[in-house]
């Protein structure tokens, strides 16, 4: 693991804690507003293969190579957009709010540098409705880019040329799903954030039928710091095929819950006891969500597992997560399903917590928050909140493990968009991992 | 007579239709000024935009009931988004919630008889490294405990006792022409 400059390493935190950070004036004496004119120098198929090489990938939570989503986007399309989701509301999620609150001006810098490399004249950033206080904040901060001439005005470009980019930011009313692509697309286009089919994938029909990426607020942040120094000191700060800095917001049992900006391949076992400073009141660790609540979580033994896309998905000290004891869920092609490292959401829970109340809520929120557009998750999501709720509450009956565990596997692959799998994952996860507590529950009852 | 936007609100309308390539578009930002402008979104309302946008009645429908920040029946002055998922259940979330329905005499969905606060349990608000925590309007509570909560409402009862609306007016931030 190489981190040339140490685990204080900061990209898109990096103005945070300075007086007025998400004021123009503030952000350009930190030498914002001057990085993207060294990406307008170059040629736009140049800027992607840079991307490319900095093993960025995606923070929303699917952690996909940016620079290999934007050459998906046809090169002589008339129109193409670029979005941001701004929809944060993964359970357990809280970074793309502060990014948003501190420093509006490095994602729209960000922004500017993107949607130069995909051809994009105007750009939306579709933020969470109840996130009012940041719309005012994230507004201003576009005013004020306009203001400056970075917006709404021609810029000087590689090859002789012009680039003018409009920016409008665009308020969500609450929904979940909305925070899924397509469904975020859909609900920018003035209809129900219903999820779409793919393919064809946004990038080849997206936003207004045109093709479209989408990308997180925090993934369009480290745009800037991949022109000022270079893919190859981006690529080195992280580990494997993941460059960079990750965001994980840590909450839940810990002395000092944060949003905290690591390097990526820190092992949770430093995150939770040195960066966090461990459990508070002298209780015992019990398990972790690595990423947001529709991750399968953790126990005890799998701490020493980096933060990494790769290797929560394939580290062999993660058990497999199980449809019933001894038998592996299946992805498809006889992969098997561990975890992943998600929006960055960690949440930790102590010895102290019924692990099955906890189950309970998270399926209480998919149930609440399942579109209604496809069968097994719009019935599944409500079968696993009640039959998990009843268990929780001291009346479930005998074979309701079981039935929990069918119907998650029902849903899982069998729906438009990941959110079936989001509910079902977390169910099998917590079955996995502490099957007993579920059992104990049941047994006190029979 | 049918309702009509007010110039003001007119004009805000027009700078967000500028932005989109079409009317459509612009149906949940024009919903979000309508609810600031009106208070909820009445037939009366949902007929203005529908004019308004050239789109249909059944779509208007279709969008407002799948949206939870947006209501079609009145709300109080005051709308508590109180977290109870996962971070906040963990460090007290619905301790919050029980004390709230407690002090304001009604339970999680409903409204205060003199229309001043509406307690909605919400999913997670973003802000789980300070959970408990709740929202009104544009305004973030963290790290709750019931003191604090108390201490809340009475600020906001003393705001939004004779002022009438305590809504923020512009919530909704105003683009730039395009």
């Amino acid at each position: 693991m190489a981190w040339p400059e140490g685990k204080d390493i900061k990209i898109v935190t990096k103005n945070f804690g300075v007086p007025g950070s998400n004021k123009i004036s503030v952000y350009m004496s930190r030498g914002g507003w001057q990085v993207f004119n060294k990406a307008l120098a170059q040629e736009p198929a140049a800027l992607i293969e840079e991307v490319k090489k900095s093993n960025l990938r995606g923070r929303g939570g699917a952690g996909f190579p940016t620079g290999m989503k934007w050459s998906f986007l046809p090169k002589d399309a008339p129109t193409t957009y670029l979005v941001v989701n701004a929809d944060e509301s993964e359970p357990g999620t809280c970074k793309d709010r502060e990014l948003l609150a501190l420093d509006p001006h490095l994602l729209l810098e960000g922004m500017l540098i993107s949607s130069y490399a995909i051809g994009c004249k105007h750009a939306y950033i579709y933020i969470r409705g109840e996130m009012m206080r940041e719309a005012q904040i994230v507004q201003n901060a576009i005013d004020e880019a306009y203001d400056a001439g970075f917006l709404g005005k021609p810029l000087q470009v590689a090859g002789g040329k012009t680039f003018k980019l409009d920016i409008t930011l665009h308020r969500g009313a609450g929904a979940y799903i909305c925070g899924e692509e397509t469904g975020l697309l859909n609900s920018l286009e003035g209809k129900r954030g219903w999820p779409r089919m793919k393919p064809p994938f946004p990038a080849i029909k997206g936003l207004f039928d045109a093709p479209t990426a989408v990308n997180n607020v925090e993934t369009i942040m480290n745009l800037p710091e991949i022109i000022s120094k270079g893919a190859e000191y981006f690529a080195k700060i992280g580990m494997n095929r993941s460059g960079g800095t990750r965001i994980v917001c840590v909450s839940g049992h810990v002395n000092m819950p944060g949003v905290y900006e690591l390097p990526i391949g820190i092992p949770f076992r430093e995150l939770v006891f040195d960066v966090c400073g461990g459990i508070p009141n002298g209780r015992k660790f019990k398990g972790l969500i690595p990423g947001g609540s529709s991750m399968p979580p953790l126990d005890e033994s799998e701490l020493d597992v980096p933060v990494e896309f790769d290797a929560l998905m394939t580290d062999p000290r993660i058990k497999d997560v199980e449809i019933k004891p001894g038998v592996p869920f299946d992805l498809g092609g006889g992969r098997r399903l561990k975890t992943m490292a998600g929006s960055g959401g960690v949440v930790v829970f102590d010895d102290s917590t019924d692990v099955v109340r906890l189950c309970a809520r998270i399926m209480q929120f998919y149930a609440h928050e399942s579109c209604g557009q496809c069968t097994p998750c719009r019935e599944g999501s409500g079968w696993l909140a009640r039959v998990c709720k009843r268990v929780a509450s001291g009346e479930g009956r005998p074979g309701d493990v079981e039935l929990m565990a069918n119907v998650a596997g029902g849903i899982a692959g069998n729906t438009i968009c990941a959110l079936g799998d989001a509910t079902a994952w977390p169910m099998l996860g917590f079955l996995t991992k502490f099957r007993a507590d579920f059992e104990a529950k049941i047994r006190k009852v029979a | 007579m049918a309702l009509e936007f007010n110039e003001q609100t007119k004009q805000h309308v027009d700078r967000i239709l500028s932005r989109y390539p079409n009317k459509q578009a612009a149906l949940i930002p024009v919903l979000h000024v309508c609810q600031e402008e009106f208070g909820h979104l009445s037939e009366e309302v949902v007929d203005l935009v529908s004019r308004t946008l050239s789109v249909p009645h059944a779509h208007i429908h279709g969008v407002v009931t799948f949206y939870t920040m947006l209501h079609e029946k009145k709300v109080g002055r005051h709308e508590l988004m109180v977290c109870t998922n996962i971070s906040c259940m963990l460090k007290g979330g619905y301790d919050i919630l029980e004390h709230l329905e407690k002090r304001l005499g009604i339970k999680r969905g409903e409204t205060t008889d003199d229309g001043g606060f509406t307690l909605i349990e919400e999913e997670c608000l973003a802000a789980c490294a300070n959970a408990p925590m709740m929202i009104c309007g544009s305004e973030y509570f963290l790290d709750l405990t019931p003191q604090k909560v108390d201490e809340i409402l009475v600020r906001l009862g003393s705001v939004g006792s004779d002022s009438g609306s305590a809504r923020p007016r512009r919530a909704t931030p105003i683009p730039r022409k395009a």
